[in-house]
């Protein structure tokens, strides 16, 4: 555990954006007002799967108050292999190109094929509803086992096996040796449907192509370069020739890594000449960006008689959506992460379907495939007559452990949640009464590293600019300045954060992966040690000494010293400013362990499931800001009680979402919810110098075991499906 | 287009004129025509929250009242919260209390909850949470808000007899 004393680190300041956040000031991406700006609208299709046989923008075009339409014929030809890097997954530019408009086929309900931009978004939206298009209907597909039977309608001709996009296997150890080792022996198979990230912010984009050639996007994104580099090679351009500058961001959770409007604004600007916004509503943005995965799970595992798991298996069907890239890959190298199991085989296929092209969603994969390992472990430790946390601890992952992908684990926290879990006081609370039920799971995530640049400049009343180019989703320009100001030793407050375009900082990878405070914090961290050689330099002169040390943020030799401050009034005078950068791309990644404790009541007639307490706990490494570290377990687990208990796109056959808005697709309320206890472990990270791990993904994997977990001790039912809603409880 | 409508109205206690088509929801005149951007659209058909501003003695979702409905009332929005450069002690117990991530839905929380402590100036949790249901938030699980809200009580009425 955690034994350093830091001055910063640790403590809880007010974020530096906070008063123009809650007094409105801050500026997202539906915020930006431009002189001649104009408004686009975007044509959805009403069909799943259907080729497009023609389509007549001419009575739009000639709608007055309109400037511009678009289709795909507007935009270049994708290269057939060329591939976009996201960073923390890549797609091809064809699947990009295809989704952000479709040409040949429509490929789901709501699937982009046409804009407009004009004098206000209610023309726009007049214009875009006279713009012909001719259908041919093709019978769709809309889960992953259907898609995957023979028959089923293919939707795209180039993939070589039919709907299956990627097959995924890992294997490790013996197999059917280790199930023959084992007494107990449990193999369930669970469905979860798809749900939303559910961000509160639509989708927006505002360009503006430039009569140089030069094209500036003002969007709400988790990566403004990710954002420049897809929407260059999307209008085929170099990705110099695109600016990006990040406005606040209104959620994102993953769900704003991907590109969908920004290349259509800018070809709408470079036909009308004007910058043009567009703004997605709610059910656009339900049905026309990317939701995570529905999927089917089986799980068999075997335990011998001492609680050791001698074998397990996975097979994991994930849909991607209209294009490959299901997430299934995370989910099966997630699926027993865990654990130290010998025998291992994961099957896992990226199967597409006629639904949404899906995205990433905090921690995607895992927690569907969380829900069926841990719920597994759930019976058998039950069959075994063991406590359940016992099981897990009994099998717990640690330093070394093997995962059935190929890495083995550094340092892991897995051990140290499992017995907080255990010693918590919700734990060792009694429940309630009747009808209640308590139920634990755990949960891994990877996180990522991925490059990150920072630049400080030292102001003359002693406090330091902070530049950088991470998008600040939840308090990281705080976390990141926290950083600087431990190693100048400074106060948070004395940091001024900016998050700048991308013409202004070097690159960043986006703000996801958990990866913001462990990766931009390193390249802060870097840039501040900098910073400290150079003002020891400056000290060394003046005194004409040699050697300067530092400490608590005064600078000393030979019984002289100056604070940061009195040595930064003195820059100008001996060589100028001070500013230095830094640039990481870190390998050091420290992965999360999360639990959760969750009691339920059900009430049996209705089915209606009532949570009556909730415990997070998580390995943050080391929490920089622990209220910000709270937060993000809070806020996942109570996307996971949601996904796990109501969430769900409601598909008609057709494969038309019929609960495209809030009142229908029900995310939970301040109602639904309890306070969120959470208990903050602190394994640190060998590979950060504060030891961060990133905190904000693990949390939302437990969830949905839990949960099921606890309606099984609550009602006796081992559900198969999420949601677990009061039609599954009472199996109507 | 439609012929436009001149609208007075009084937001955040100033006289103010604009021009607006029928079909304008309050929503878009307060953020595209008089420029306070601070009320945001997260749905627009009033399931969210995020557009929740005071209208007269009653707290409405913006997005489902024209903009013509605004004459002769009087609008509070998140921007008219605090006293000058003063923080309302809402907003500065939601940033004492890290009750906000991205902040998309924090302007609306700032008005519902302003309206919830002037009828329930001593809120349980219970109430704090059935008032505040009209209102998503999806980074924060609420914990937070919640408690925010209710040390905001404490700051402005005293604690509770």
């Amino acid at each position: 555990m955690s034994t350093t004393t830091y001055n910063v680190i640790g403590t809880r300041p007010v974020r530096h954006d906070g008063a123009d956040k809650v007094t409105g000031r801050a500026l997202y991406g539906a915020d930006l007002q431009l002189a001649r700006m104009i408004h686009g609208a975007v044509l959805r299709s009403p069909h799943a799967h259907a080729r497009i046989l023609r389509i007549d923008t001419s009575k739009a075009e000639a709608f007055p108050g309109v400037f511009a339409v678009v289709t795909a014929a507007d935009f270049p030809e994708a290269p057939a292999d060329k591939i976009v890097d996201f960073g923390e997954g890549d797609t091809m530019l064809s699947s990009l190109r295809g989704n952000i408009l479709a040409s040949g086929k429509v490929l789901y309900s709501g699937h982009a094929v046409a804009a407009v931009a004009a004098v206000n978004a209610h023309v726009a939206a007049e214009a875009a509803a006279l713009i012909e298009v001719d259908y041919e209907p093709l019978p769709c597909v809309l889960t992953a086992p259907e898609a995957m039977a023979p028959g089923a309608p293919i939707l795209h001709d180039d993939l070589p096996n039919g709907n299956v996009a990627e097959l995924i296997r890992y294997e490790m150890g013996d197999l059917d040796a280790g199930f023959a080792e084992a007494t107990v022996i449990v193999e369930r198979e669970l469905d979860t449907a798809t749900v939303h990230q559910g961000y509160i912010e639509p989708q927006n984009a505002t360009a503006f192509w430039s009569s140089d050639g030069r094209i500036h996007i003002w969007c709400s994104t988790q990566g403004s370069f990710v954002a420049r580099d897809a929407s260059a090679a999307v209008l085929d351009v170099p990705v110099s020739q695109v600016k990006v500058t990040p406005m606040e961001i209104g959620g994102g959770f993953g769900g704003k890594i991907n590109v969908y409007l920004e290349p259509v604004a800018a070809m709408l600007s470079k036909k009308a000449g004007r910058p043009v916004k567009l703004v997605m509503s709610r059910r656009d943005v339900f049905t026309g960006t990317g939701p995570t995965p529905g999927s089917r799970v089986r799980v068999k595992i075997g335990v011998n008689d001492a609680g050791k798991i001698t074998a397990a298996q996975a097979w994991l069907a994930y849909e991607a959506g209209a294009y490959p890239g299901a997430m299934v890959g995370p989910g099966a190298m997630t699926v027993f992460a865990c654990y130290d199991i010998p025998n291992v085989l994961i099957e896992g296929f990226d199967v597409v379907v006629n639904k949404p092209s899906t995205a990433a969603y905090r921690a995607p994969g895992a927690p569907n495939s969380a829900l069926a390992t841990e719920t597994v472990l759930d019976e058998i430790a039950e069959k075994l007559g063991l406590d359940p946390l016992e099981l897990r601890l009994r099998n717990a992952a640690q330093e070394g452990t093997r995962r059935a992908d190929g890495p083995r684990y550094k340092r892991i926290g897995c051990i140290e949640v499992l017995e907080a879990m255990k010693a918590s006081p919700h734990y060792n609370a009694p429940l309630p009464g009747p009808n209640c039920g308590r139920g634990v799971a755990i949960g891994f995530w990877f996180n990522a590293g991925l490059p990150s640049s920072a630049t400080l400049s030292v102001n003359a009343d002693g406090t330091v600019n902070l530049i950088e180019g991470s998008t600040d989703i939840g308090g990281s320009r705080t976390s990141l300045s926290m950083q600087a100001a431990e190693v100048l030793g400074l106060r948070a407050e004395d940091i001024h954060p900016t998050i700048v375009d991308t013409d202004s900082v070097g690159y960043t990878g986006v703000t996801g992966g958990s990866r913001t405070t462990f990766s931009t914090g390193l390249a802060v961290h870097d840039a501040a040690q900098i910073v400290v050689e150079q003002m020891k330099a400056r000290a060394a002169r003046l005194w004409a000494v040699d050697e300067v040390a530092f400490s608590n943020g005064v600078f000393s030799a030979n019984g002289q010293s100056f604070t940061f401050a009195e040595l930064a009034a003195q820059l100008g005078a001996t060589g100028g400013p001070v500013s230095c950068s830094a640039t990481v791309n870190p390998k050091g990644v420290g992965g999360s362990i999360a639990g959760l404790i969750i009691d339920v009541k059900v009430d049996p007639e209705t089915g209606k499931t009532d949570v009556l307490r909730v415990t997070s706990v998580q390995d943050a490494g080391k929490a920089i800001h622990p209220a910000y570290v709270e937060g993000q377990m809070q806020g996942g687990t109570a996307q996971g009680i949601g996904w796990a208990l109501n969430e769900e796109y409601f598909m008609d056959t057709a494969g038309d979402m019929r609960n495209g808005s809030y009142l229908d697709y029900r995310m939970p309320t301040a109602l639904d919810l309890p306070m969120i206890e959470t208990i903050i472990v602190e394994v640190p990270n060998p590979g950060h110098p504060f030891g961060v791990r990133g905190v904000g993904e693990a949390n939302i994997v437990p969830p949905l075991a839990a949960v099921a977990n606890a309606l099984y001790r609550a009602t006796g039912k081992r559900l198969n499906r999420v949601p677990m809603n009061p039609a599954t409880i009472l199996g109507l | 287009m439609s012929v436009k409508v001149q609208v007075q109205t009084t937001i955040n206690n100033e006289p103010v004129e604009f021009l607006c088509e029928p079909r304008q929801s309050l929503l878009e005149c307060l953020r595209d025509i008089v420029g306070l951007t601070g009320t945001k659209e997260g749905c627009g058909d009033g399931n969210c929250g995020s557009c929740t501003v005071k209208l007269g003695d009653r707290i409405v979702t913006s997005c489902l009242v024209l903009g013509v409905e605004a004459a002769g009332e009087s609008i509070t929005t998140v921007e008219g919260l605090a006293h000058g450069s003063t923080l309302h002690p809402l907003q500065k117990a939601f940033l004492d209390h890290a009750a906000l991530q991205c902040g998309i839905c924090t302007p609306g929380f700032l008005i519902a909850a302003d309206a919830l402590l002037q009828k329930h100036p001593h809120p349980t949790e219970e109430q704090t949470r059935f008032w505040l249901s009209n209102n998503l938030c999806r980074c924060t699980g609420y914990d937070k808000i919640v408690r925010a809200v209710q040390a905001a009580a404490i700051e402005i009425n005293g604690a509770a007899q």
